[in-house]
């Protein structure tokens, strides 16, 4: 995911300092030195790295943190404040107001993925603040923008308002506002065309646009892999649009993000929303501050725990505890269970949320697809294998026939069938653990502790490290 | 030889107009600052060389070949072959040319079969791919061509449609199956339908894809295996799409679409906004692929065969001029 390689050579850098007991000024320049030369190989903005670096330095080289206990975790405290502050300071508020009329307009560069987002954003406000969007096409110019948002629109289930490619823009706003006041809708969200900053025309065109709206947030959308050009894009459309805030999208390729640690600096508006995938749900709020630590290494646990909450229904996953306790759950809990953790997002991303996690995954392939393989395998179960697995591991012939019902091989349904093993004892082992004495900066380690034993007996298997077989 | 020279003849001067002219703004921004850094009857120090490093990053050259320029600069003002800071000037542009051509004879031209030929356009989401397929297509009609274009892209919502209507403006043949189609599948049905046509050339679309999602990459090996599956030597070119536009991150996608398609060459879109580009010149350095086009504006003339010459002479025509 973006930021990883930023990641890795920022926490380089502090492993400088990390540990020592005394620290001189020296240090610290060495320290910022790297981290200096890693935020402009990210794209971060010349002049922001400039400001950032001589920040960091005066902060760290105050008296009291030099000579005071722990300076090393006092250093990487500053970092991790002065980064927070880089990337918007507080998660921005984004929340609509019931009864009445939002608005709400994209715009950006060709290709920032403005469309997608749009679609995006209106799952998002429907699921999370119970909105009732209508998606507006004023994209006009770039050929089958509009069947696109049409199309977006169809698989949601939300409307979409257009007057084609030849109408006003007057013509299209008003009637987008009328259409969404006989619908009931509360959120409307304008795509416009692509263009850039430089050209006159257009942005004078999108000023015209704004001003027919008159949108409670004016957003801008950007590519994360965007270079030092950023900047001049962000300044461009901040200097003719009010935009009160941005959305950064496709974080979830390989960049080291320097666009969105400089965009903040530069409009002094906030991150509000971050793209993540090519999926509709991938798309969540963006916080400043777990997105630091997350570049830091210090993992995310609290978009973890706010993933897990916002699709898990507790009811459902109290009940499957108490089978896994008392040893009857069967498939069929593990189908509810698999789609649940689907509903979450891809499987790559939730792990890497785990504080020390990322760095071990780093050569692992995390393939969502499994997820999909052993769905298959447990269609292809009959109702009464489902409930009572001992019947298939009993059956060769039952095991045979899944597998061949499937697609699969003999030896994925006899991979499935130990998961569901290890997951009823390692939940057995849980419900006995204290939950005090779970270290909430590494939960992991917990879990592996309950496991001496058991991780040793694996070893020299090759695959399946640790618990997470999918 | 300066490289000053190269700009003498006319004809190269006018070629180089349509850079200047695209480019207006990159030199604006940046190497107009550049002139005016090394105009000052200055020191050469080390605050000289920082600025000169800081141009280079601002211009998305990387941090990597950026200290190799600078160090390089450094070198000869220490070796004293340069005395005044105006002189840097010729310094910078014929190192760029160098490090950029490598010696070898850098061919923009497409590569062609005598039979069937067939065009690759890959690329991350968004840098203009079926955009630069319709300008790819004005240009080879211009040339008497039989074209036709491929809907590949099966994934994204209204891509087929895009690239239909772009068909339908350029007039050029159009093949597409429904959406959702294995884009392999298309490809290899549009080769069977291309030779019964007597089509000169396929220009097939791709979805946009981020090099690191695994799957979607084996998906494009696939695309790119069936191709030359069905005809030898196919597709005769497989050209990177990379958005100006875009950070440091264009030499990961280089290198991954690269182990993936063998490119042949990068088409560089959207240099018409205060993009620098200068992430060709890194992407050469780092990864030896050549850019083959230059997409310099919105209409479907504004594709140009890249030439290093012009586009150093469109970063520093005003310097030039002067001599």
């Amino acid at each position: 995911m973006a930021f990883d390689q930023l990641s890795d050579r920022i926490q380089m850098a502090l492993r400088r300092v990390r540990g020592k007991g005394r620290l001189t000024e020296q240090d610290i320049d060495t320290m910022m030195r790297e981290i200096r030369l890693s935020l402009l190989e990210a794209d971060v903005n010349f002049k922001v790295v400039k400001q950032f670096t001589k920040d960091v330095k005066e902060q760290a080289k105050d008296e009291k943190i030099l000579k005071g206990l722990n300076p090393s975790q006092q250093v990487v405290k500053v970092v991790h404040d002065a980064l927070t502050e880089l990337l918007g300071g507080e998660t921005s508020v984004f929340s609509l107001e019931k009864k009445r009329r939002n608005t709400i307009m994209l715009a950006g560069l060709q290709g920032s993925g403005k469309t997608t987002t749009a679609a995006k954003l209106a799952k998002h406000l429907m699921k999370n603040q119970q909105a009732q969007p209508m998606l507006v096409a004023l994209d006009i110019y770039r050929p089958a923008a509009v069947e696109q948002l049409q199309s977006l629109g169809e698989k949601l289930d939300i409307p979409v308002y257009d007057e084609g490619t030849d109408a006003a823009f007057e013509s299209i706003v008003k009637g987008a506002f009328k259409v969404a006041e006989d619908k009931g809708c509360d959120v409307l969200i304008f795509d416009t065309a692509g263009r850039l900053h430089i050209d006159e025309t257009m942005m004078e065109e999108l000023k015209k646009v704004e001003a027919l709206i008159d949108p409670d947030e004016s957003l801008l959308v950007l590519d994360a892999m965007t270079g030092q050009d950023a900047v001049s894009v962000a300044e461009h459309f901040h200097q003719s649009l009010n935009i009160t805030g941005s959305i950064i999208t496709k974080l979830d390729s390989d960049t080291r993000g320097g666009a969105a640690l400089s965009l903040k600096q530069v409009t002094g508006v906030p991150i509000a929303f971050m793209g993540l995938g090519e999926l509709i749900d991938d798309f969540d709020v963006f916080h400043p501050e777990r997105m630091a630590g997350r570049i830091l290494g210090m993992g995310d646990v609290k978009t973890l725990i706010d993933r897990v909450s916002e699709n898990v229904d507790e009811d459902d996953m109290m009940g499957m505890m108490e089978k896994m306790q008392e040893g009857t759950f069967n498939f069929n809990d593990y189908l509810k269970q698999l789609k649940m953790i689907k509903r979450m997002g891809s499987l790559g991303g939730l792990m890497k949320m785990i504080p020390g996690v990322n760095k071990m995954m780093k050569n692992m392939d995390v393939d969502d697809k499994k997820l999909t393989h052993i769905e298959t395998l447990i269609n292809s179960m009959t109702k009464t294998e489902r409930k009572k697995p001992d019947l298939i591991k009993k059956s060769a012939s039952r095991r045979r026939r899944i597998a061949r019902g499937s697609g699969r091989s003999v030896a994925e349904v006899n991979r499935l069938l130990e998961t569901l093993n290890q997951q009823k004892q390692a939940m057995k082992r849980m419900s006995k653990m204290d939950p005090s004495q779970i270290d909430p900066n590494n939960p992991m380690k917990a879990l592996q502790q309950t496991t001496p034993d058991k991780k040793k007996k694996r070893k020299g298997k090759g695959k399946g490290k640790g618990g997470f077989r999918f | 030889m300066g490289i000053r020279d190269l700009f003498r003849s006319k004809k190269k001067k006018q070629r180089a107009q349509k850079y200047k002219l695209g480019m207006e703004k990159t030199r604006e921004n940046v190497f107009n600052r550049l002139d005016a850094l090394l105009a000052e009857k200055r020191d050469i120090d080390e605050e000289l060389f920082e600025d000169i490093e800081e141009l280079f990053l601002m211009a998305d050259m990387g941090v990597d070949t950026t200290l190799e320029l600078v160090n390089h600069l450094r070198e000869h003002v220490d070796a004293k072959t340069v005395r005044d800071a105006s002189e840097l000037k010729d310094l910078i542009v014929e190192e760029m040319f160098k490090r950029y051509v490598k010696d070898d004879v850098l061919d923009t031209n497409l590569a062609f079969s005598d039979d069937l030929s067939v065009f690759l356009f890959v690329g991350v989401n968004g840098v203009g791919k079926t955009t630069t397929i319709a300008k790819a297509a004005h240009m080879l009609k211009a040339q008497g061509k039989k074209v036709m274009m491929v809907a590949g892209d099966t994934y994204r919502a209204g891509a087929i449609e895009q690239l239909r209507v772009w068909s339908e403006r350029v007039g050029c043949d159009f093949y597409e199956k429904p959406q959702g189609s294995d884009p392999s599948s298309v490809m290899y049905d549009a080769i069977a339908r291309a030779s019964k046509n007597d089509v000169d050339v396929i220009l097939g679309d791709t979805a946009g894809r981020l090099h690191n999602k695994k799957n979607l990459m084996r998906e494009l090996e696939k695309i790119h295996r069936v191709i030359g599956r069905e005809i030898e030597g196919a597709p005769q070119e497989t050209l990177l799409v990379v958005d100006a536009t875009t950070g440091q991150n264009a030499i990961q996608q280089a290198k991954v679409f690269n182990e993936v398609t063998d490119l042949s060459g990068v088409i560089l879109t959207k240099l018409d906004g205060t993009a620098k580009g200068g992430i060709a010149l890194a992407i050469r350095e780092k990864i030896g692929i050549p850019v083959k086009m230059v997409g310099l504006g919105e209409r479907l003339e504004d594709l140009e065969h890249f030439d290093i010459e012009e586009y150093i002479y469109g970063l520093f025509a005003d310097v030039m001029a002067d001599e």
